[in-house]
């Protein structure tokens, strides 16, 4: 298929990897004298060499690599630009990544209590997991929530639900990040009208809402409306949040769930830093001051299983960032040119077999993204491929980044492997590779029209089989699945039954009889109005969780005036 | 007669947006040969039925990482049975804990592919199936 020859070329062939190298007289020497005879004697295991995302890899790299490439310019120093070894300037050595794991399942209470175990056994951050159902919008009574209620998070379909969620915790001094998207401007009303019944000041309080509705379309599909009112959105909570609440993150960029998806590195890098640009370009044309905003743009990567690889792309996007930030943007603020992020182990990488093994594939796929700088990270359980995580492999999870931390020494130095030549000739290459994605995508002008044009779903959908293909081939070996199989016995799953439904329709129930539904209709009203408009939806939206109008409510209010979006099923 | 090709239908029921696997397994039947309808994100168990009935499919492969797969399946299943589609085979693939299977099993559905099936397994699967039990004989 020429399809599948051309992009074999692009992703690099082996003749193009042996491009440009320019030896040196002693590498010449060693491949005459010491290379090729050991080749003779004893072949290769393979005639190619690839990453996970299928990039070639030479068997040895050296200053051939990288001529051309000047230290002082393109790998600089950690907390200047170009930011390649690191955004703060002692690193780990001033304060270690946050420890933030993803947790949420059945009702507020439910995950409360899972918040409060996690922060006692030194989780640093908390970070929440919604159900399907609140993701999408609607309240856990609805039709179309049945059997889906606290499955796969927390439900949360009113304010009510969010003050039962932080009981006991204090929003002024525990950050919180939420994985929100469609509805995130609605969960973060509520958040902040938490913060406010404790007294926490908006000023202080910080945390993240993930808020990136383009990966939606692209990737993880928790889409409710289309582009154009969700773009919007977007753009109302980052310039509300530039405005109240400056120590928050108003979005997460995220390439974490493209990477899940089936897309290689350099597509998971190239299409979250495109859908970065094109939140930036929204804002200004809002009228916003990049400046103003940009310093809390904040990134979300997978840490999937190529250790090396990983390592280069977290790197190259620190440097592509910058380069984004200063020149394309004119950004003049060392902070707005700083990529922070936040990573997350690869899901997609663990197995229902032999699920212990996936202890040793987290730790590894942490490793790297501690090695890449990583600002914040979460580390999957075990059990990831059977359920939410049970207490002790949540606990073991996070057993794992701390032993990182306090075991390895890998915090004792900023970038270890800054210039290594491998290390640098990846991070050139993935980089290249980026910016190459980044002239297609403005060709057809800009990343919602390649997404109209269903251009990253195919690329992402062409290397997931790619991927799958390699793995039923056995070309890529998964220990347990493919290779050393052995017949097990299953393990203990948490699980999560209809009581959290019923019970969340009780306590629906109550809420509508004990609130002014005056009040509420009122609010929806002026939501509807201000949503037709061009206003910033924030004070609505508060105003309408305080009235403890639902999720649903709130959700189905946008949905009659912004439409619904239906993706063209394509497979 | 000609070998009638084989008539899928590949679903997305509940909320689950994972599309992942269901677009892999699409692409895989298609290039088996067989005939293959993907209907997309978010179907209730009443539009995958009814999209079942008009496409006339031999086999339903039903895609569910979201834990919900207990509810849809026996509204799925109770919907066939009203249609009087029990001849069709309803797969599953997804995140489906070991302690389901059985239940599922005896709810109607032929077989579970869990992580780790091979695209080839589940071919396999429905020629074999699709030879023995014959919709519509």
């Amino acid at each position: 298929m020429s399809d599948e020859t051309s992009e074999d070329q692009k992703a690099g062939s082996v003749s193009t990897v042996e491009y440009n190298r320019n030896l040196s007289p002693g590498e010449r020497k060693w491949e005459e004298n010491t290379l090729n005879p050991a080749l003779e004697k004893s072949p290769e295991r393979s005639a190619i060499f690839t990453t996970v995302s299928k990039y070639p890899i030479q068997r040895l790299y050296t200053q051939a690599d990288l001529s051309g490439w000047d230290a002082e310019q393109d790998l600089g120093y950690p907390g200047a630009p170009p930011y390649v070894r690191g955004i703060h300037a002692s690193m780990y050595r001033g304060r270690p990544w946050t420890m933030r794991q993803f947790a949420g399942f059945g009702s507020a209470q439910d995950t409360n209590e899972r918040f409060r175990y996690l922060l006692s056994q030194g989780q640093a951050g908390l970070s929440v997991a919604f159900d399907l159902p609140t993701l999408m919008g609607y309240d856990s009574d609805h039709p179309l929530a049945e059997g889906e209620v606290g499955k796969c998070g927390v439900a949360i379909s009113s304010l009510a639900d969010m003050e039962v969620l932080f009981d006991r915790i204090s929003l002024a001094s525990v950050t919180t990040s939420m994985t929100i998207n469609s509805p995130a401007a609605a969960i973060w009303a509520m958040y902040l009208a938490v913060a406010e019944k404790q007294r926490a000041g908006w000023k202080q309080i910080s945390g993240t809402i993930q808020n990136d509705i383009l990966k939606e379309y692209i990737a993880q599909k928790e889409y409710i409306y289309p582009p154009e009112p969700s773009m919007r959105l977007v753009a109302d909570t980052i310039e509300f949040s530039t405005k109240h609440t400056p120590k928050f993150n108003p979005i997460s960029i995220s390439g974490y769930h493209i990477r899940e998806a089936g897309s290689t590195a350099i597509q998971e890098l190239a299409f979250t830093l495109r859908d970065g640009v094109e939140y930036v370009e929204w804002c200004l044309r809002r009228g916003l001051n990049v400046d103003d905003f940009a310093p809390r743009l904040s990134f979300f990567f997978n840490a999937h299983s190529d250790f090396f690889e990983e390592l280069a792309k977290y790197r190259a996007a620190r440097r592509v960032w910058y380069k984004v930030m200063r020149d394309r943007f004119g950004a003049k603020h060392e902070r707005s040119w700083a990529l922070r992020f936040h990573a997350q182990t690869a899901g997609c990488s663990l197995t229902a077999q032999q699920p212990h093994n996936n202890v040793v594939r987290t730790a590894l796929q942490a490793l790297a993204a501690v090695l890449g700088g990583a600002q914040s990270l979460h580390t999957n359980s075990l059990d990831e491929a059977w359920a939410l995580p049970a207490e002790a492999a949540a606990t073991l999870a996070l057993r794992t980044q701390q032993i990182i931390a306090h075991e390895t020494g890998v915090t004792n130095t900023a970038d270890p492997l800054g210039g290594s030549y491998f290390i640098e000739s990846l991070t050139n290459e993935i980089e290249r590779g980026a910016w190459d994605y980044f002239e297609k995508i403005d060709a057809v002008g800009g990343m919602i029209q390649a997404i109209e044009r269903g251009y990253p779903q195919r690329e992402i959908a062409k290397a997931a089989y790619r991927y799958q293909l390699a793995v039923d081939r056995k070309e890529k070996i998964i220990v347990g699945v493919n290779e050393y199989v052995t017949d097990e016995k299953p393990i203990e799953i948490l699980r999560i039954d209809e009581s959290v439904a019923q019970r969340q329709a009780a306590r629906l129930r109550q809420l509508r009889a004990e609130r002014s539904n005056e009040d509420v209709e009122r609010c929806l009203k002026v939501l509807r109005k201000a949503a037709s408009g061009t206003g910033n939806l924030m004070p609505c939206l508060l105003e309408a969780v305080k009235a403890y109008a639902t999720l649903g409510e709130i959700c189905d209010a946008l949905r009659e005036v912004f439409g619904v979006y239906n993706e063209i099923a394509v497979a | 007669m000609p070998d009638k090709k084989i008539r899928v239908l590949i679903a997305k029921p509940g909320l689950d947006g994972h599309d992942r696997g269901a677009k892999i397994i699409a692409r895989a039947l298609r290039d088996a040969g067989m005939e293959v309808i993907y209907t997309g994100l978010r179907q209730t168990p009443e539009m995958i039925a009814s999209a079942a009935l008009q496409e006339d499919v031999d086999v339903i492969g039903l895609s569910i990482l979201s834990g919900a797969h207990n509810t849809l399946c026996d509204r799925l299943m109770d919907l066939l049975r009203e249609k009087g589609m029990d001849d069709v085979t309803v797969l599953i693939g997804g995140i489906i804990p070991d302690g389901d299977i059985p239940r599922l099993k005896k709810a109607g559905i032929a077989e579970v592919f869990l992580p780790g099936t091979t695209m080839q397994a589940i071919v396999d699967f429905i020629r074999q199936r699709v030879a023995a039990t014959p919709h519509g004989a």
